[in-house]
């Protein structure tokens, strides 16, 4: 081999050639000759012919060596895709690793997410350079350590092997270098003359980098303009702050002062900027410890069931026009003037004088919130009614907003259509977004388009949008991007790249750079050039800048209070409060609670996760109530035609129970048609509904029942508990009277709701038959406690364990079979009135029972008790004959019926928590109470000699919860904040009359009702 | 014994085990002989085993599907882990039962009227063994490694199975069951191949039938060890008829889902093994008596006993119906409560009402002498119960399973076409093998029935 190897004829080396490259080379370099120092021809022959001489054999097929060889490539380019990508220049063994890379040690680098163009911070743990996990930033603002749903997500969106991997030009592969070229050429006749003829589309900004960019861009092009737009925006609240205050004002709210809060159809914990910091402070008012009985109070009136409502003391599902003329009586009983005609609200309920005393008593710490898809006359009263109730400065703050230029979105996207129609656009660059698919249906976006001579598009995948645009570049990921944004309070907040892009694209900032003559410019370098004279980064920047990069955040930029002067009478117009006729519908629609506008639409994790409330996945429905559908004479799975204008969509109907009457409520973010492998066709796509200027619901909308049926994929189709106490709960006053009501409905103390000696309810005695105090060698016992009182349903638990457990996707076919493998469910049960029913959510993970049934039932012992507590799965010893799931009550375990884990598409095998292993076929697999982390604190527990500390280890699911609902830690430690969890009162575990003895338990619900108010 | 004063009352002769048509040892062996040493093959014969080929060949496919794609092809799903596997794995062993309770028990109590059936219902005890032990392996996620991590073989990582768990209860019932029947059915048949050897006129059938017949020169040394081998066997058996469908019934007794966690599943079980293995001898002998014509061996008497056995079963399975609804009732328990009710008034309330007109009503039948020395009512009837009792083992299976503890987690349970295939493969191997068997081999044990003749009664007192 060598000898031919060395047959290449070399050609002598000038050592000046040597000395010229190495001058232009800076830092540390490695080289692997002199040959490929000086970069001569041959060795770039030699490199791209490794066996030149036999070059010939490649074509012979049968040859053995030509086989070994082919086995031995592909062996290392198997591997290959295993490996971080490291730059090229670095290709050489880890003689000495990188700085702070252990292996089997993750390292957490703390960077921000913005959904919706507002940030909240998150940690993502990277395992040898690989992001697996994201967490909440416990120093940041906006999360305090929690995150939702979507977050967790978002990790998966990174290696979602359906991004877009090359620069495309009309569907044929080109490079970035020739798309600058065509653009600055199509631009460069503009510049002169006719600017206002190129224009960009972005979504929302917060990022003052990009805010600077494209400043710099407009002194080039004067008369650009600059579009906003995506689906859910803040447009709404915009135009109530300027009905309010005549300006456009950031507002935002502190839960944790306030007593009293009436959400107008706002669903402020689970969905909007800042949602898991309200969920925190606002679950942190409705903790019952002891000697605290004293909880906040929510009034909800909201259309759909949403999280929030459904821990909501009181709850009334209204209609549009309803919640409108609510909110009108209610200011009006607040003493503010308005314009409005509307016909009093009809207060059936009894609600309005007792609301109103309430939040009287509580002024200074009450608080309204108005929905993000309420009109701005709601936004305008909450204003008021704040304003009124002393409440500003205290529970609501307002700043200058936060976006960098603060527009109507619905407007700029219909004036960039307009001119697109027109012929005055010539360039279009759209950054981020995919307004083909999510503009709303009147506006015929697409069509528009096609006007446009020079169309082209910075996004994550190739969707709806690319396969209009002449030229679609590959965006970086989040996770790949530097860059920077604002968090719901104003608070400036970095974005630091983990992972070198997989696929090479280009961010935002690159993209912008290079019309502004800084193409190339390193991303690190365009976002410290923004902060560079900052006050806060003033004196020694790069140490400033390195404390920011460590935080995520840069401390104390939290946008000051602005003073606002109310406008009355409030001008909220006589549109306003509209009554629904008898038999008319009101169509509403609202962005998904997991997948938004569509953005996360190709996301597996978001697809199945069960919408909350509503338990579906993989789809949307036509949501109705009880009544509704009853008086539409539709049931489950019926497809009914919906129409508005002549733009109309067929949707499958499905009831919900809370829903509000002569209401149809449609989500956005289904039914696309390019999103990839995943989000193609799930669902149906809402937007053709939806109008300009009237984005969120409508009069005019016909309904026609057809007779097909289609089905949906719920995770639930139980909704009551069947006399089983699952969850319990109990009204505050009930509560003070009766402390141990938690027994009350024990179903281990009673016959035939007798109470009764539990001793004569068994054969045996307690000492033979009763649970034995466990006591671990190790001194560690865990246990899991579950605060009902905190838990909104949002599923955010489920995602988190979902990525740290490399829980597999199954698809919807295999969720109707009902084999959904989340490892934590969260149940959700309605009691009362199915018009206007209580929603309970109960998140269900392994009970981990002293006693439990499914580990003696096992042939093979795959499931078997730990020295600590837990029931362990062996899952390399696992045979798969279901026994243990059959015998579990609580129906936790979850089986790999088919090949669900995906062992073949690379850019996942990414993703994967390597602590974790990954399930085949025909194995039982449980919650383990994340025992990998429990592994990695005992580890660290033995090295150091010190006992685990409290706190130290915190399961996924307890660690995203923005609510803090679930507490973890060693029961024997009686000051682990689970022991003192469970000493609680309220403390009780589900059907333990079956003698199970589980470690998880839960904390009963406590609702704090208004005495005032009896229904 | 001897004590006992002999009574001059008037002579009625016994009812006769056999018919008018068989007279002599010759007739008995021709007629059974002739039924394999002969070139002619009844042409039904022929559309048996053809249509058990196709139904094999689908059981292959079904299998090979299954393991190369998992139980993901069936209908299971969380919380109905166990679904036409162990439905039709419990249908198989049950319907085995008639075999050794006859072979075994009836020997034992010394009911001579046996003899005629014995043979064949042990081959069929041996073939629903057979069918049922695939389903246990195969109903597994990972069948390639539960083959043998079930065993308690010694292994240099010291990890045995869980004793406790009634899984490997199983694994040593069901499988000293095959073996035993396997021993006492090929012991039986030694003196038998002895005779269709002496009888073979063809130089391939003596040889087969003569290794087959291990040296049996029928000498009385032969004999006395050959009285004493059964005899043990029998012993041997005789629990087993009890042993093994209890252990299978603790597979549900001992879990704690409400429906299974029942103490009076092991009598209930082994009476309803019992009954639906006499329905499934009824209904392979009924067709077999007419196509060969063995009336004479297969007597009116035989199947009037047979529709005792089965009603009185039938009438212990009712027992076990009515207790498990009283229970349900008197514990008091929401759980046991609600299960009876959604038995019978739950999604698959039908089932349920289905099997209560198949065990229980239709059964009623056999009260009447009538039906019961009525071939064509005598098959309607065991075929009733052969559908009653796999809807049972559905019921207790599914049904139980499908709705649970966790009110979030029912769900409901859809067969596949995999399900299907699987099982009707195992019904086409249960008949191929007794269509070859019938041909090959003795259906009737020619030594035993001799005995039963006037002149081999003589030679017996």
């Amino acid at each position: 081999m060598t000898e031919q190897v060395s047959t290449i004829s070399r050609k002598h080396l000038e050592l000046s050639e040597i000395r010229a490259s190495l001058s232009k080379r800076k830092g540390r370099d490695y080289w692997r000759s002199l040959d490929e120092l000086a970069a001569t021809e041959e060795f770039e022959e030699m490199l791209h012919r490794e066996f030149p001489e036999r070059a010939s054999e490649l074509v012979d097929p049968v040859s053995r060596r030509n086989f070994l060889k082919v086995m031995g490539a592909s062996l290392a380019f198997g591997g290959l895709t295993n490996c971080t990508i490291q730059p090229e220049e670095k290709i050489v063994p880890w003689v000495r690793a990188p700085e702070n890379i252990i292996p089997g040690k993750p390292l957490f680098y703390a960077t921000t997410s913005p959904v919706g163009g507002v940030g909240s911070g998150i940690l993502v743990e990277s395992h040898m350079g690989r992001p697996t996990k994201i967490e909440g930033n416990p120093d940041h603002p906006a999360s305090l350590g929690g995150t939702d749903s979507v977050t967790q997500a978002v990790i998966l969106e990174l290696y979602d092997p359906d991004r877009a991997q090359a620069v495309t030009n009309a569907g044929r592969i080109g490079t970035w270098n020739n798309f600058v070229q065509n653009l600055n050429d199509t631009i460069e006749p503009l510049r002169a003359n006719g600017s206002e003829r190129f224009r960009i589309l972005t979504e929302t900004v917060t990022s003052p980098t990009l805010g600077r960019q494209l400043a710099a861009l407009r002194q080039q092009f004067p008369a650009m303009k600059w579009h906003q737009y995506e689906p859910t925006n803040r447009d709404q609240s915009r135009s109530g702050a300027l009905l309010a205050y005549g300006e456009s004002v950031n507002t935002y709210y502190d839960f944790a002062k306030a007593k009293v809060v009436l959400s107008l159809d706002a669903d402020f914990a689970a969905t909007g900027p800042g949602s898991t910091r309200y969920a925190k402070d606002f679950a942190a008012g409705r903790r019952v410890r002891e000697n605290s009985k004293d909880l906040n109070r929510l009034y909800a009136v909201e259309t759909n069931p949403s999280p929030t409502g459904s821990i909501a003391d009181h709850r009334l599902p209204l209609d549009t026009g309803g919640i409108e003329r609510f909110a009108l009586t209610v200011a009006e009983k607040l003493g503010i003037r308005t314009d409005s005609n509307a016909a009093v609200f009809e207060d059936t309920a009894g609600w309005i004088p007792a609301l109103v005393r309430d939040l009287k008593k509580n002024s200074g710490a009450s608080l309204v919130v108005a929905g993000q898809q309420q009109s701005p006359a709601i936004h305008a009263l909450a204003h008021a009614m704040n304003e009124a109730l002393g409440n500003v400065g205290q529970t609501v703050h307002y700043t200058e907003p936060i976006e960098v230029d603060s527009i109507d979105q619905g407007s700029s996207i219909r004036d960039l259509v307009t001119d697109m129609n027109a012929g005055q656009v010539d360039v279009l660059l759209i950054v981020g977004g995919n307004p083909v698919y999510d503009t709303p249906g009147d506006l015929d976006f697409k069509s528009a388009l096609d006007n446009v001579k020079f169309r082209a598009q910075l996004s994550l995948t190739a969707d709806e949008t690319s396969l209009s645009c002449h030229w679609h570049i590959p965006q970086t990921h989040l996770l790949e991007t530097w860059s920077d944004c604002r968090a719901y309070d104003g608070t400036i907040s970095l974005i630091q790249p983990l992972i070198k892009p997989l696929y090479g694209g280009k961010s935002v900032h690159d993209l912008i750079a290079a019309l502004t003559g800084e193409g190339g410019k390193p991303g690190l370098d365009i976002v410290k050039e923004t902060w560079k004279d900052h006050p806060e980064f003033s004196n020694d920047f790069e140490n400033a800048w390195q404390t920011a990069l460590h935080n995520g955040f840069v401390s104390n930029t939290r946008l000051p209070d602005k003073r606002m002067r109310i406008r009355q009478p409030l001008q909220t117009g006589n549109t306003v409060g509209a009554v629904l006729d008898e038999e008319e519908l009101e169509l509403v629609i609202r962005p998904d609670a997991l997948l938004g506008g569509g953005r996360f639409s190709n996301n597996g994790w978001l697809q199945e996760t069960p919408t909350p409330v509503t338990l579906l996945t993989w789809d949307n429905a036509a949501l109705v109530s009880y009544a509704t559908a009853e008086q539409l004479g539709v049931q489950n799975g019926q497809i009914v035609e919906m129409s508005r204008d002549d733009r109309s969509i067929r949707a499958p109907i499905w009831i919900v129970p809370g829903q509000a009457d002569q209401t149809v409520t449609v989500h956005l973010g289904y039914g696309r048609t390019h999103a990839g492998r995943v989000g193609n066709d799930a669902g149906f796509d809402a937007y053709p509904l939806s109008a300009s200027g009237a984005m969120w619901n409508s009069r005019d909308v016909e309904l026609n029942k057809t007779f097909d049926q289609y089905e949906l994929a719920c995770t639930q189709d139980h909704h009551g508990m069947e006399d089983r106490h699952l969850v319990r709960h109990a009204n505050v006053d009930h509560y003070q009277k009766h402390p141990h009501f938690v027994k009350d409905h024990d179903p281990s103390f009673q016959i035939h709701g007798q109470d009764v000696d539990k001793d004569k309810l068994n054969l045996y005695t307690e000492e033979v038959h009763g649970a034995k105090e466990f006591k671990s060698t190790t001194g560690n016992s865990w246990g899991m406690a579950i605060d009902l009182n905190a838990c909104m349903g949002c599923n955010a638990c489920s995602v988190a364990c979902q990525s740290e457990n490399n829980i597999p996707v199954v698809g919807k076919e295999q969720v109707l079979k009902g084999r959904e493998m989340s490892w934590i469910r969260i149940d959700r049960y309605f009691t009362d009135d199915v018009d206007d029913p209580d929603i309970y959510h109960q998140p269900v993970p392994c009970q981990q029972c002293e006693n439990a049934p499914c580990e003696l039932v096992c042939p093979v012992t795959a499931t078997a008790h730990s020295e600590e507590g837990l029931n362990d799965m062996i899952y390399n010893r696992c045979v798969g004959t279901r026994y243990c799931s059959n015998n579990c009550p609580y129906k936790v375990r979850r089986f790999n019926f088919l090949q669900y884990a995906d062992r073949d598409t690379p850019s996942l095998k990414l993703g994967r928590n390597p602590d974790v292993t990954v399930r085949s076929r025909g194995v039982m697999e449980k919650c383990t109470y994340c025992t990998q982390r429990i592994n990695a604190a005992r580890i660290e527990s033995k090295k150091s000699g010190d006992p685990i500390a409290d706190g130290e280890i915190k399961t996924a699911c307890q660690q995203a919860c923005p609510t803090q609902a679930i507490s973890f830690g060693n029961l024997e430690d009686p000051n682990s904040e689970v022991s003192q969890w469970k000493a609680s009162e309220l403390n009780y575990g589900i059907l333990t009359d079956l003698n199970t003895n589980p470690r998880t338990t839960y904390l009963a619900r406590v609702r704090n009702p208004n005495p005032e108010i009896t229904t | 014994m001897s004590e006992v004063p002999r009574t001059k009352e008037a002579y009625s002769p016994p009812t006769p085990e056999l018919g008018p048509g068989q007279t002599s040892y010759t007739s008995i062996t021709e007629k059974i002989s002739g039924i394999v040493l002969t070139r002619k093959t009844p042409i039904p014969w022929f559309l048996a085993v053809i249509f058990g080929v196709q139904l094999v060949a689908i059981l292959q496919i079904a299998i090979a599907y299954l393991l190369y794609e998992g139980v993901g092809i069936w209908g299971l799903n969380i919380p109905i882990g166990w679904g036409f596997a162990i439905i039709n794995f419990v249908w198989w062993i049950g319907i085995g039962h008639a075999g050794t309770l006859i072979s075994a028990v009836l020997l034992l109590f010394r009911q001579k009227w046996r003899t005629s059936i014995n043979r064949s219902a042990e081959a069929m005890t041996i073939f629903a063994v057979m069918c049922a032990s695939m389903f246990p392996l195969l109903h597994t996620g990972r069948p390639w490694v539960a083959a043998y991590w079930l065993l308690p073989y010694p292994n240099s990582m010291d990890i045995w199975p869980q004793f406790r768990s009634p899984l490997i209860w199983d694994v040593f019932a069901v499988s000293t069951y095959l073996t035993i029947s396997l021993l006492f059915w090929l012991l039986g048949l030694i003196p038998d191949f002895a005779t269709f050897r002496d009888r073979a006129k063809n130089r391939i059938t003596q040889v087969i039938f003569g290794m087959l017949s291990m040296g049996w020169r029928g000498s009385a040394i032969h004999w006395e060890r050959y009285e004493m081998a059964s005899l043990m066997l029998a012993g041997l058996s005789t629990p087993l008829v009890l042993s093994v469908h209890s252990v299978v019934s603790f597979d549900f007794a001992v879990s704690i889902v409400p429906g299974w966690h029942t103490t009076i599943f092991p009598p209930y079980f082994v009476a309803g093994a019992i009954y639906a293995g006499f329905a499934m001898v009824l209904t392979l002998m009924i067709p077999l008596r007419k196509l060969y014509g063995l009336e004479d061996f297969i007597t009116e008497r035989h199947l009037d006993n047979m529709g005792k056995v089965m009603l009185v079963a039938g009438l212990i399975v009712g027992y076990g119906y009515f207790m498990e609804q009283l229970i349900g009732w008197y514990s008091a328990s929401v759980y046991e409560g609600f299960m009876m009710y959604n038995r019978m008034f739950g999604p698959y309330g039908h089932m349920y009402w289905l099997l209560i007109l198949c065990n229980i009503v239709v059964p009623q039948l056999l009260w009447s002498k009538q039906v019961r020395l009525s071939t064509f009512w005598l098959f309607v009837v065991s075929m009733f119960i052969n559908v009653g009792m796999w809807l049972e083992r559905f019921i207790i299976v599914v049904v139980s399973l499908h709705r649970d503890y966790m009110p979030s987690s029912w769900d409901m349970y859809y067969p596949t076409i995999w399900d299907w295939a699987l099982y009707a493969g195992t019904i086409g191997f249960f008949i191929l093998a007794f269509f070859l068997f019938v041909r090959a081999w003795p259906l009737i044990a020619v030594h035993e029935i001799r005995t039963l003749l006037p002149i081999g009664k003589k030679k017996d007192g």
